[in-house]
């Protein structure tokens, strides 16, 4: 549920519910897109050195 | 036949004999997916649920293998944030047993809501005041976290490892790995306290209703820590099973020690509160409800005082005491015997808290309600057990589960090469593990 869903009411029990939700999904997707941006780096890296 | 995808210096049985095991629990599965696909086409009419049990067998079955699976979060969050770096031996294994119980879980839940096409509607349509969607949501993230857990030991594969972009992908996700852990600690402690608070807050079942802190039942807080104490005697129990299938040793035994001892106090402090809990709730929750103890556990041919005796004493005092003397710990039949206890201990935590819940009379003009499950709901509840079984069967015989295998085990002539390299926990190279 986002914001302009019409069922969203900005009350304490869907900004604690929804904002951790978010919070839990951000972490998760900031960490595995920080994973693969770096793999992709380092096997550019990689292939370079092997030119 | 399949040599070349084993993990190098370790010795795996013949192809047919992994083959016939991967066959017969197969079967066992496609059972399973058959009720499965039953309950989907002709819907929840064929189980035994009814207007008392809208909670039954898979309820049960599901706070069971999420309570067992605690092992993972619980090994994630000492050794990634406590900083306990032995059980880096035995952590691929706990991840392993989590991602199944917690697929599981899924699974029947999707089994459980009727129609799974419309799963995401808990998600886009929250109910904000509800225990249970905080459980969807952390169970969701949670099972992603595991997910992540996972993937580097299956990129481990000595043939996957060779492609460069997955050689490195697992590294690197190897060196993030304490913020995933942390952030499953974290989804963890939420979703296996709003499990134990679905019951506590059932202020009209004097059975269940507890009073606690805040919003939150003191039930939330026993299930998270029930879950942290007995989850590593399942993964200890998994462990010893593995061993006598395979006949090896695989994980040392200062590994097995720690984690039981640390299990051990966890389960002897969880013992305190809540036998502290039962009492309260005998002496002055109930009676103030109308009810007298022996009330729950008398008048019905299933559930009696034994249940009381078996969660908390058998399961419960019994455990706590073998695996807090070092002596008796050290016994490997106590061990064994202690941890099975546990399981025993925790399973049947959750059946009371789900089932005998709904059994209790309320109203003076209701009786006991027992309930049977139909072969349906039995079968959709092995179903998991049969995948279980067929996923840690490929993942021992394809991936590094156990770093310590191979100096358990050595083979006789076999010297590891620099070339067979992979990764350690730390995210440093280290010479091949398995």
């Amino acid at each position: 549920m986002f914001p302009f869903n019409f069922e969203w009411a900005w009350d304490m029990s869907h900004m604690v519910f929804m904002g951790g939700l978010w919070y839990a999904l951000s972490i998760i997707g900031a960490g595995m897109t920080w994973c693969i941006a770096k793999t992709v780096i380092d096997t550019m890296k990689d292939d370079e050195s092997h030119h | 036949m399949d040599s070349a995808l084993i993990p190098k210096g370790v010795q795996r049985c013949p192809f047919w004999q992994f083959a016939l095991f991967i066959g017969i629990a197969g079967l066992i599965a496609l059972w399973g997916v058959y009720a499965m696909f039953l309950c989907w086409f002709k819907a929840l009419n064929q189980t035994n649920m009814n207007d008392y049990y809208g909670f039954a067998l898979w309820i049960w079955a599901d706070l069971a293998v999420i309570a067992l699976g605690g092992g993972a979060f619980f090994s994630g969050f000492l050794k990634y944030v406590v900083g306990k770096d032995e059980l880096k031996n035995i952590i691929n294994y706990a991840v392993l047993i989590g991602f199944i119980c917690y697929s599981s879980a899924l699974l029947i839940l999707a089994i459980d809501i009727g129609q799974p096409l419309r799963g995401w509607f808990i998600f886009w349509h929250a109910n904000v005041h509800s225990m249970l969607t905080e459980v969807a949501f952390c169970l969701s993230c949670y099972f992603a976290v595991l997910t992540i857990e996972y993937i580097p030991l299956v990129l481990e594969n000595r043939q996957i490892d060779k492609i460069p972009f997955f050689h490195n992908l697992s590294h690197n996700m190897h060196e993030i790995m304490g913020i995933f852990a942390a952030t499953g600690a974290f989804l963890s402690f939420f979703h296996q306290g709003s499990l134990g608070g679905v019951a506590g807050v059932l202020y009209g079942r004097p059975f269940a209703y507890r009073e606690g802190l805040f919003i939150w039942p003191w039930t939330f807080f026993l299930f998270t820590w029930s879950a942290a104490a007995y989850g590593p005697c399942f993964t200890l129990t998994l462990t010893k099973l593995i061993e006598k299938i395979t006949g090896k040793k695989l994980v040392k035994d200062n590994v097995i020690d720690l984690l039981a001892k640390i299990s051990g106090w966890m389960i002897l402090t969880y013992m305190v509160a809540k036998l502290i809990d039962t009492w309260y709730w005998g002496a002055v929750l109930a009676p103030r409800a109308g009810f007298n103890f022996a009330d729950f556990y008398s008048n019905n041919a299933f559930y009696g005082q034994w249940i009381v005796f078996l969660e908390l004493f058998l399961g419960g005092i019994v455990p706590a005491i073998i695996l807090t003397n070092k002596g008796m710990r050290q016994n490997s039949t106590l061990l064994t015997l202690a941890i099975v206890l546990g399981c025993i201990g925790v399973c049947t935590n959750r059946w009371a808290m789900v089932c005998q819940v709904m059994a209790v009379p309320v109203l003076p003009f209701e009786q006991w309600q027992l309930y049977i499950p139909s072969w349906q709901e039995v079968a959709t509840t092995i179903l998991p057990v049969a995948y279980g079984a067929i996923l840690i069967g490929i993942s021992y015989r394809y991936l590094p589960v156990f770093p310590q295998e191979r100096e358990l085990n050595p083979i006789d002539g076999y010297t590891p090469i620099e070339s067979e390299n992979t990764h350690s926990e730390s995210g440093k190279l280290q010479p091949a593990i398995a």
